[in-house]
Protein backbone atom coordinates (compact mmCIF):
# COMPACT_ATOMS: atom_id res chain seq x y z
CA UNK A 1 0.00 0.00 0.00
CA UNK A 2 1.21 3.55 -0.64
CA UNK A 3 3.11 4.74 2.14
CA UNK A 4 4.70 8.00 1.97
CA UNK A 5 7.32 8.60 4.92
CA UNK A 6 7.44 11.52 7.24
CA UNK A 7 10.85 12.90 6.51
CA UNK A 8 10.40 12.89 2.64
CA UNK A 9 8.40 15.31 0.24
CA UNK A 10 5.99 13.19 -2.04
CA UNK A 11 5.15 14.38 -5.20
CA UNK A 12 0.87 15.87 -5.49
CA UNK A 13 -0.76 16.47 -8.92
CA UNK A 14 -3.82 18.22 -8.71
CA UNK A 15 -5.85 21.07 -10.46
CA UNK A 16 -4.88 24.33 -9.50
CA UNK A 17 -7.71 26.77 -11.41
CA UNK A 18 -8.32 25.43 -14.28
CA UNK A 19 -4.38 23.90 -14.56
CA UNK A 20 -2.34 20.60 -13.98
CA UNK A 21 -0.01 21.00 -11.25
CA UNK A 22 2.41 18.75 -9.81
CA UNK A 23 4.32 19.74 -6.35
CA UNK A 24 6.21 17.65 -3.91
CA UNK A 25 5.12 17.77 -0.02
CA UNK A 26 5.37 16.31 3.06
CA UNK A 27 2.96 14.47 4.51
CA UNK A 28 2.74 17.23 7.34
CA UNK A 29 2.52 20.12 5.32
CA UNK A 30 -0.88 21.98 5.88
CA UNK A 31 -2.89 22.78 2.13
CA UNK A 32 -1.99 26.94 3.38
CA UNK A 33 1.82 26.71 3.10
CA UNK A 34 1.88 24.14 0.15
CA UNK A 35 -0.36 26.67 -2.14
CA UNK A 36 1.47 29.81 -0.56
CA UNK A 37 5.02 28.53 -0.24
CA UNK A 38 5.59 25.60 -2.48
CA UNK A 39 3.49 26.37 -5.42
CA UNK A 40 3.61 29.85 -5.05
CA UNK A 41 -0.03 31.24 -5.01
CA UNK A 42 -0.13 33.43 -2.52
CA UNK A 43 -3.99 35.09 -2.85
CA UNK A 44 -4.86 32.68 0.09
CA UNK A 45 -4.52 33.78 3.09
CA UNK A 46 -3.48 32.66 6.74
CA UNK A 47 -5.19 33.56 10.35
CA UNK A 48 -5.94 31.58 12.69
CA UNK A 49 -4.19 28.00 11.43
CA UNK A 50 -6.67 25.86 13.06
CA UNK A 51 -9.82 26.53 11.15
CA UNK A 52 -11.90 29.47 13.30
CA UNK A 53 -11.07 32.94 11.32
CA UNK A 54 -12.23 31.32 7.12
CA UNK A 55 -9.02 33.27 6.18
CA UNK A 56 -8.16 30.30 4.22
CA UNK A 57 -10.89 29.19 2.29
CA UNK A 58 -10.83 28.20 -0.62
CA UNK A 59 -13.04 25.63 -2.78
CA UNK A 60 -11.61 21.89 -3.44
CA UNK A 61 -13.83 19.79 -5.69
CA UNK A 62 -16.57 23.15 -5.88
CA UNK A 63 -16.99 23.19 -2.20
CA UNK A 64 -15.68 25.99 0.06
CA UNK A 65 -13.12 24.23 2.93
CA UNK A 66 -10.82 25.37 5.00
CA UNK A 67 -7.06 24.93 3.59
CA UNK A 68 -5.80 25.44 7.00
CA UNK A 69 -7.61 22.19 8.30
CA UNK A 70 -6.46 20.15 4.79
CA UNK A 71 -3.29 18.01 4.54
CA UNK A 72 -1.44 19.22 1.00
CA UNK A 73 -1.14 15.66 0.35
CA UNK A 74 -4.34 14.30 0.57
CA UNK A 75 -5.31 16.63 -2.22
CA UNK A 76 -3.92 14.18 -4.74
CA UNK A 77 -6.32 14.28 -8.20
CA UNK A 78 -8.66 16.80 -6.47
CA UNK A 79 -9.84 20.41 -8.47
CA UNK A 80 -8.57 23.34 -6.40
CA UNK A 81 -9.95 26.60 -6.67
CA UNK A 82 -7.85 29.70 -5.60
CA UNK A 83 -9.30 33.56 -5.30
CA UNK A 84 -6.76 33.69 -8.47
CA UNK A 85 -9.27 31.84 -10.60
CA UNK A 86 -12.46 34.59 -9.93
CA UNK A 87 -11.45 37.63 -12.44
CA UNK A 88 -12.44 36.34 -15.99
CA UNK A 89 -9.25 35.50 -17.57
CA UNK A 90 -8.58 36.59 -20.71
CA UNK A 91 -10.81 39.96 -20.36
CA UNK A 92 -8.65 43.17 -20.01
CA UNK A 93 -6.63 43.37 -17.15
CA UNK A 94 -7.71 44.65 -13.55
CA UNK A 95 -11.19 43.65 -14.72
CA UNK A 96 -13.30 41.69 -11.58
CA UNK A 97 -15.84 39.18 -11.25
CA UNK A 98 -19.50 40.26 -10.33
CA UNK A 99 -18.46 39.18 -7.06
CA UNK A 100 -15.29 41.26 -6.70
CA UNK A 101 -16.66 44.24 -8.68
CA UNK A 102 -19.45 44.23 -5.63
CA UNK A 103 -16.99 44.21 -2.90
CA UNK A 104 -15.33 47.16 -4.38
CA UNK A 105 -18.53 49.34 -4.96
CA UNK A 106 -20.16 48.47 -1.58
CA UNK A 107 -16.25 49.13 0.26
CA UNK A 108 -16.90 45.77 1.65
CA UNK A 109 -13.38 44.93 2.46
CA UNK A 110 -10.53 47.42 4.03
CA UNK A 111 -7.53 45.58 4.91
CA UNK A 112 -8.28 42.55 2.35
CA UNK A 113 -7.41 40.09 5.08
CA UNK A 114 -10.24 37.85 5.21
CA UNK A 115 -11.74 38.82 2.06
CA UNK A 116 -10.07 36.32 -0.43
CA UNK A 117 -11.77 33.17 1.85
CA UNK A 118 -15.02 34.92 1.86
CA UNK A 119 -14.79 35.30 -1.50
CA UNK A 120 -14.29 31.55 -2.04
CA UNK A 121 -16.87 30.93 0.14
CA UNK A 122 -19.76 33.25 -1.45
CA UNK A 123 -18.54 32.59 -4.74
CA UNK A 124 -19.89 29.43 -3.88
CA UNK A 125 -22.96 30.17 -2.31
CA UNK A 126 -23.63 32.13 -5.02
CA UNK A 127 -23.44 29.72 -7.42
CA UNK A 128 -26.10 27.35 -5.83
CA UNK A 129 -28.23 30.21 -4.40
CA UNK A 130 -29.46 32.63 -7.14
CA UNK A 131 -32.06 34.24 -5.22
CA UNK A 132 -30.81 34.09 -1.49
CA UNK A 133 -31.99 36.06 1.59
CA UNK A 134 -29.99 38.02 4.05
CA UNK A 135 -30.31 35.65 6.91
CA UNK A 136 -29.01 32.67 4.52
CA UNK A 137 -25.81 35.33 3.49
CA UNK A 138 -24.93 35.92 7.25
CA UNK A 139 -25.61 32.27 8.53
CA UNK A 140 -23.11 31.40 5.20
CA UNK A 141 -21.12 34.06 6.62
CA UNK A 142 -20.85 32.61 9.91
CA UNK A 143 -17.86 30.99 9.05
CA UNK A 144 -15.67 33.79 8.53
CA UNK A 145 -14.19 36.25 10.79
CA UNK A 146 -13.61 40.07 9.43
CA UNK A 147 -11.86 42.79 11.89
CA UNK A 148 -12.76 45.40 10.00
CA UNK A 149 -15.92 45.76 8.08
CA UNK A 150 -18.88 44.87 10.50
CA UNK A 151 -20.01 42.67 7.53
CA UNK A 152 -22.85 45.23 6.55
CA UNK A 153 -20.78 45.77 3.04
CA UNK A 154 -20.52 42.38 2.69
CA UNK A 155 -23.66 41.34 3.04
CA UNK A 156 -25.01 44.10 0.94
CA UNK A 157 -22.52 43.61 -1.54
CA UNK A 158 -23.35 39.99 -1.84
CA UNK A 159 -27.05 40.49 -2.07
CA UNK A 160 -26.27 42.97 -5.10
CA UNK A 161 -24.22 40.69 -6.95
CA UNK A 162 -26.67 38.07 -6.76
CA UNK A 163 -29.17 40.42 -8.22
CA UNK A 164 -26.81 41.33 -11.09
CA UNK A 165 -26.36 37.55 -11.77
CA UNK A 166 -29.87 37.15 -12.03
CA UNK A 167 -30.15 39.21 -14.53
CA UNK A 168 -27.45 38.02 -16.75
CA UNK A 169 -24.23 38.87 -15.16
CA UNK A 170 -21.90 35.92 -16.17
CA UNK A 171 -18.62 34.66 -13.88
CA UNK A 172 -19.87 35.20 -10.35
CA UNK B 1 1.27 25.91 14.11
CA UNK B 2 2.09 23.17 12.13
CA UNK B 3 1.88 19.47 12.59
CA UNK B 4 4.58 17.39 13.63
CA UNK B 5 5.94 14.43 11.23
CA UNK B 6 4.13 11.30 10.31
CA UNK B 7 3.80 9.00 8.03
CA UNK B 8 0.63 9.27 5.80
CA UNK B 9 -1.43 5.95 4.07
CA UNK B 10 -3.71 6.49 1.98
CA UNK B 11 -6.08 3.32 2.09
CA UNK B 12 -7.26 1.58 -0.55
CA UNK B 13 -9.20 -1.58 1.04
CA UNK B 14 -10.93 -1.58 4.72
CA UNK B 15 -8.11 -4.41 4.92
CA UNK B 16 -5.38 -2.05 4.67
CA UNK B 17 -6.90 -0.02 7.84
CA UNK B 18 -6.96 -2.41 10.24
CA UNK B 19 -3.63 -4.43 9.50
CA UNK B 20 -1.84 -0.85 9.68
CA UNK B 21 -3.75 -0.60 12.86
CA UNK B 22 -3.17 -3.66 14.13
CA UNK B 23 0.69 -3.68 13.32
CA UNK B 24 0.56 0.40 14.66
CA UNK B 25 -1.36 0.75 17.58
CA UNK B 26 -1.69 3.79 19.72
CA UNK B 27 0.87 5.58 17.27
CA UNK B 28 -1.97 5.27 14.07
CA UNK B 29 -5.25 7.54 13.96
CA UNK B 30 -7.47 7.29 11.17
CA UNK B 31 -7.81 10.43 9.47
CA UNK B 32 -11.32 10.89 7.37
CA UNK B 33 -12.48 14.73 7.03
CA UNK B 34 -9.45 16.12 8.91
CA UNK B 35 -11.64 19.37 10.60
CA UNK B 36 -10.95 18.45 14.15
CA UNK B 37 -8.07 15.64 13.73
CA UNK B 38 -5.89 18.56 11.66
CA UNK B 39 -6.36 21.19 14.22
CA UNK B 40 -5.20 18.92 16.89
CA UNK B 41 -2.24 18.12 15.11
CA UNK B 42 -1.53 21.64 14.41
CA UNK B 43 -1.50 22.32 18.05
CA UNK B 44 0.25 19.38 18.89
CA UNK B 45 -2.39 17.63 21.18
CA UNK B 46 -2.29 14.32 18.76
CA UNK B 47 0.90 13.16 18.01
CA UNK B 48 0.50 9.79 15.70
CA UNK B 49 3.46 8.40 14.13
CA UNK B 50 1.15 7.11 11.38
CA UNK B 51 -2.07 8.74 9.21
CA UNK B 52 -4.53 6.47 7.47
CA UNK B 53 -6.84 8.36 4.88
CA UNK B 54 -10.15 6.34 4.45
CA UNK B 55 -11.72 8.70 2.32
CA UNK B 56 -10.77 6.43 -0.61
CA UNK B 57 -12.80 3.65 0.36
CA UNK B 58 -16.05 3.86 -1.25
CA UNK B 59 -17.75 1.10 0.76
CA UNK B 60 -17.19 3.45 3.66
CA UNK B 61 -19.03 6.40 1.68
CA UNK B 62 -22.56 5.14 2.18
CA UNK B 63 -25.64 6.08 3.73
CA UNK B 64 -28.51 2.86 4.28
CA UNK B 65 -31.53 2.74 5.74
CA UNK B 66 -31.60 -0.73 7.17
CA UNK B 67 -34.16 -2.09 9.82
CA UNK B 68 -32.09 -0.89 12.50
CA UNK B 69 -32.17 2.73 11.24
CA UNK B 70 -29.85 4.98 8.88
CA UNK B 71 -26.59 3.55 8.84
CA UNK B 72 -23.91 6.29 8.04
CA UNK B 73 -20.22 5.06 6.86
CA UNK B 74 -17.46 6.41 7.91
CA UNK B 75 -16.66 8.22 5.05
CA UNK B 76 -19.45 10.24 4.65
CA UNK B 77 -19.37 14.16 4.97
CA UNK B 78 -21.28 16.04 7.32
CA UNK B 79 -22.72 18.08 4.15
CA UNK B 80 -23.21 15.06 2.22
CA UNK B 81 -25.73 13.63 4.96
CA UNK B 82 -27.47 16.80 5.01
CA UNK B 83 -28.00 16.94 1.53
CA UNK B 84 -29.83 13.58 1.69
CA UNK B 85 -33.39 14.01 -0.42
CA UNK B 86 -35.32 11.67 2.52
CA UNK B 87 -32.95 12.85 5.71
CA UNK B 88 -36.14 14.97 6.89
CA UNK B 89 -38.38 11.69 6.84
CA UNK B 90 -35.97 8.58 7.87
CA UNK B 91 -34.64 11.26 10.83
CA UNK B 92 -35.59 14.17 11.45
CA UNK B 93 -33.54 14.76 14.99
CA UNK B 94 -30.72 14.88 12.66
CA UNK B 95 -31.76 17.31 9.69
CA UNK B 96 -32.81 19.43 12.98
CA UNK B 97 -29.37 18.97 13.94
CA UNK B 98 -26.53 18.99 11.70
CA UNK B 99 -27.19 22.70 10.07
CA UNK B 100 -25.35 23.35 13.56
CA UNK B 101 -22.47 20.92 13.17
CA UNK B 102 -19.91 23.56 12.84
CA UNK B 103 -20.27 26.07 9.49
CA UNK B 104 -20.62 25.15 6.08
CA UNK B 105 -17.21 25.44 5.08
CA UNK B 106 -16.43 22.95 7.71
CA UNK B 107 -19.51 20.74 6.60
CA UNK B 108 -18.28 20.16 3.52
CA UNK B 109 -15.41 18.38 4.06
CA UNK B 110 -16.01 16.98 8.14
CA UNK B 111 -17.36 13.86 7.87
CA UNK B 112 -20.16 12.58 10.57
CA UNK B 113 -18.36 9.58 12.28
CA UNK B 114 -15.36 11.72 12.70
CA UNK B 115 -17.27 13.80 15.05
CA UNK B 116 -18.54 11.38 16.74
CA UNK B 117 -14.90 9.22 16.98
CA UNK B 118 -13.89 12.61 19.03
CA UNK B 119 -16.61 12.66 21.35
CA UNK B 120 -16.36 16.55 22.47
CA UNK B 121 -19.08 16.50 25.01
CA UNK B 122 -20.29 19.92 23.15
CA UNK B 123 -20.79 18.19 19.99
CA UNK B 124 -24.26 18.00 18.08
CA UNK B 125 -23.55 14.66 16.49
CA UNK B 126 -22.50 12.74 19.60
CA UNK B 127 -25.82 14.58 21.31
CA UNK B 128 -27.95 13.47 18.57
CA UNK B 129 -27.16 9.25 18.49
CA UNK B 130 -27.41 9.31 22.21
CA UNK B 131 -30.64 11.12 22.21
CA UNK B 132 -32.08 8.27 19.75
CA UNK B 133 -29.83 5.69 21.23
CA UNK B 134 -27.77 4.47 18.01
CA UNK B 135 -25.31 2.51 17.72
CA UNK B 136 -21.27 2.72 16.59
CA UNK B 137 -19.80 0.11 14.57
CA UNK B 138 -15.92 -0.28 15.03
CA UNK B 139 -13.45 -2.39 13.15
CA UNK B 140 -10.28 -4.11 13.71
CA UNK B 141 -8.50 -6.73 11.90
CA UNK B 142 -11.44 -10.04 11.26
CA UNK B 143 -13.74 -8.29 13.89
CA UNK B 144 -16.36 -5.87 14.13
CA UNK B 145 -18.59 -4.89 17.30
CA UNK B 146 -21.63 -2.41 17.67
CA UNK B 147 -21.46 -0.55 20.68
CA UNK B 148 -24.82 1.38 21.92
CA UNK B 149 -24.89 5.00 21.72
CA UNK B 150 -24.59 5.67 25.63
CA UNK B 151 -21.90 2.94 26.01
CA UNK B 152 -19.57 4.16 23.52
CA UNK B 153 -19.13 8.01 25.22
CA UNK B 154 -16.80 7.44 28.33
CA UNK B 155 -15.72 10.98 29.10
CA UNK B 156 -14.15 13.75 27.92
CA UNK B 157 -12.97 13.13 24.23
CA UNK B 158 -12.89 9.66 25.31
CA UNK B 159 -14.42 6.62 23.95
CA UNK B 160 -15.05 3.04 23.88
CA UNK B 161 -12.91 2.61 20.85
CA UNK B 162 -9.82 0.14 21.47
CA UNK B 163 -6.17 1.71 19.98
CA UNK B 164 -6.19 -1.26 16.98
CA UNK B 165 -10.35 -0.61 15.88
CA UNK B 166 -11.71 2.73 14.09
CA UNK B 167 -15.14 3.34 13.68
CA UNK B 168 -16.50 2.39 10.74
CA UNK B 169 -19.85 3.73 10.55
CA UNK B 170 -22.95 4.42 12.80
CA UNK B 171 -26.29 3.68 12.70
CA UNK B 172 -29.01 6.44 13.77
CA UNK B 173 -32.19 4.60 14.55
CA UNK B 174 -34.93 5.74 12.18
CA UNK B 175 -38.21 7.61 13.40
CA UNK B 176 -41.48 5.85 14.03
CA UNK B 177 -44.99 7.02 13.45
CA UNK B 178 -46.51 8.75 16.63
CA UNK B 179 -42.41 10.04 17.54
CA UNK B 180 -41.60 14.07 17.84
CA UNK B 181 -38.18 15.60 17.74
CA UNK B 182 -36.46 18.83 18.55
CA UNK B 183 -33.21 20.07 18.66
CA UNK B 184 -32.34 23.19 20.24
CA UNK B 185 -28.99 24.95 21.45
CA UNK B 186 -27.37 27.81 23.47
CA UNK B 187 -23.72 28.81 21.92
CA UNK B 188 -21.93 32.17 22.23
CA UNK B 189 -22.08 32.54 17.99
CA UNK B 190 -24.18 30.28 15.36
CA UNK B 191 -21.43 27.36 14.44
CA UNK B 192 -19.78 27.30 17.87
CA UNK B 193 -19.33 24.50 19.99
CA UNK B 194 -22.52 24.37 22.23
CA UNK B 195 -22.71 25.70 26.03
CA UNK B 196 -25.68 23.71 26.33
CA UNK B 197 -27.64 21.59 23.67
CA UNK B 198 -30.54 19.59 24.22
CA UNK B 199 -32.29 16.64 22.04
CA UNK B 200 -36.03 15.40 22.79
CA UNK B 201 -37.22 12.47 21.37
CA UNK B 202 -41.07 12.22 22.61
CA UNK B 203 -44.19 9.46 21.42
CA UNK B 204 -47.61 9.07 23.03
CA UNK B 205 -45.90 7.40 26.33
CA UNK B 206 -42.43 8.85 26.97
CA UNK B 207 -40.35 11.82 26.75
CA UNK B 208 -36.31 11.59 26.47
CA UNK B 209 -34.17 14.38 26.73
CA UNK B 210 -30.22 14.41 25.49
CA UNK B 211 -28.45 17.59 26.82
CA UNK B 212 -24.46 18.22 25.51
CA UNK B 213 -21.98 20.52 26.91
CA UNK B 214 -23.27 20.27 30.35
CA UNK B 215 -21.51 16.86 31.43
CA UNK B 216 -18.40 14.98 30.12
CA UNK B 217 -20.23 13.43 27.57
CA UNK B 218 -23.38 13.72 25.96
CA UNK B 219 -26.20 11.98 28.71
CA UNK B 220 -30.08 11.14 28.53
CA UNK B 221 -32.36 10.84 30.43
CA UNK B 222 -36.60 8.93 29.60
CA UNK B 223 -39.47 9.84 31.24
CA UNK B 224 -42.73 8.91 31.14
CA UNK B 225 -44.65 11.59 29.66
CA UNK B 226 -44.74 14.25 32.71
CA UNK B 227 -46.18 17.70 32.62
CA UNK B 228 -46.22 20.79 34.71
CA UNK B 229 -44.48 21.01 37.83
CA UNK B 230 -43.80 17.04 37.49
CA UNK B 231 -41.98 18.00 34.43
CA UNK B 232 -39.93 20.92 35.88
CA UNK B 233 -38.86 18.47 39.21
CA UNK B 234 -37.63 16.03 36.72
CA UNK B 235 -35.53 18.66 34.52
CA UNK B 236 -34.86 20.39 37.96
CA UNK B 237 -32.98 17.17 38.84
CA UNK B 238 -31.65 16.15 35.44
CA UNK B 239 -29.68 19.73 35.38
CA UNK B 240 -28.22 18.75 38.72
CA UNK B 241 -26.86 15.37 38.36
CA UNK B 242 -25.30 16.45 35.12
CA UNK B 243 -22.56 18.05 37.59
CA UNK B 244 -22.19 21.16 35.58
CA UNK B 245 -18.62 23.17 35.71
CA UNK B 246 -17.75 27.14 35.76
CA UNK B 247 -15.62 27.45 32.60
CA UNK B 248 -14.57 30.12 30.55
CA UNK B 249 -17.69 30.25 28.80
CA UNK B 250 -20.59 29.66 30.99
CA UNK B 251 -21.07 29.41 34.94
CA UNK B 252 -22.52 25.95 36.07
CA UNK B 253 -25.44 27.63 37.30
CA UNK B 254 -26.15 29.19 33.47
CA UNK B 255 -25.67 25.41 32.12
CA UNK B 256 -27.71 24.34 34.80
CA UNK B 257 -30.76 26.88 34.06
CA UNK B 258 -30.75 25.79 30.71
CA UNK B 259 -31.14 22.72 30.72
CA UNK B 260 -34.00 23.55 32.75
CA UNK B 261 -35.41 26.56 30.24
CA UNK B 262 -34.11 25.12 26.87
CA UNK B 263 -34.54 21.46 27.73
CA UNK B 264 -38.54 22.18 28.35
CA UNK B 265 -38.72 24.29 25.07
CA UNK B 266 -37.19 21.29 23.41
CA UNK B 267 -40.00 18.87 24.89
CA UNK B 268 -42.18 21.18 24.11
CA UNK B 269 -41.57 21.64 20.18
CA UNK B 270 -40.79 17.55 20.22
CA UNK B 271 -44.29 17.60 21.17
CA UNK B 272 -45.71 19.62 18.56
CA UNK B 273 -43.82 17.91 15.68
CA UNK B 274 -45.08 14.59 16.76
CA UNK B 275 -46.59 12.90 13.72
S1 LIG C 1 -6.49 30.18 8.73
FE1 LIG C 1 -7.78 28.57 8.16
S2 LIG C 1 -9.59 29.06 9.21
FE2 LIG C 1 -8.21 30.54 9.99
S1 LIG D 1 -11.42 43.56 5.72
FE1 LIG D 1 -10.04 43.46 7.37
S2 LIG D 1 -10.59 41.58 8.30
FE2 LIG D 1 -12.11 41.81 6.84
Amino acid sequence: MPRLTSDARHKVSFTLNGHAVTAEAEPRLLLTDFLRHVVGVTGTHVGCEHGVCGACTIQIDGQPARACLTLAVSIEGADVRTVEALAPRDAEPGRLSVLQEAFRRHHALQCGFCTAGILMSLDAFLRDNRDPSEAEVREYLSGHLCRCTGYVPIVAATLDAARELRDGGFNV
Amino acid sequence: MKPPRFDYVRAHSLAEVTHTLAAEGGDARVIAGGQTLVPMLSMRLARPKVLIDIMGLSELARIEATENGLRVGAAVRQATLLAHPDLARLQPLLAAALPWVGHAQTRNRGTVCGSIAHADPSAELPLVLVALGGEVHLAKRWRQRSVAAEAFFLGLMSTARADDEFVAGVTFSAARAGQGFAFREFGRRHGDFAITACAAVVDERSTRLAVGGVADRPVARTWENLDGTALEDALNDFAYSLDARDDLHASARLRRDLVRKLGAATIAEARRCRV
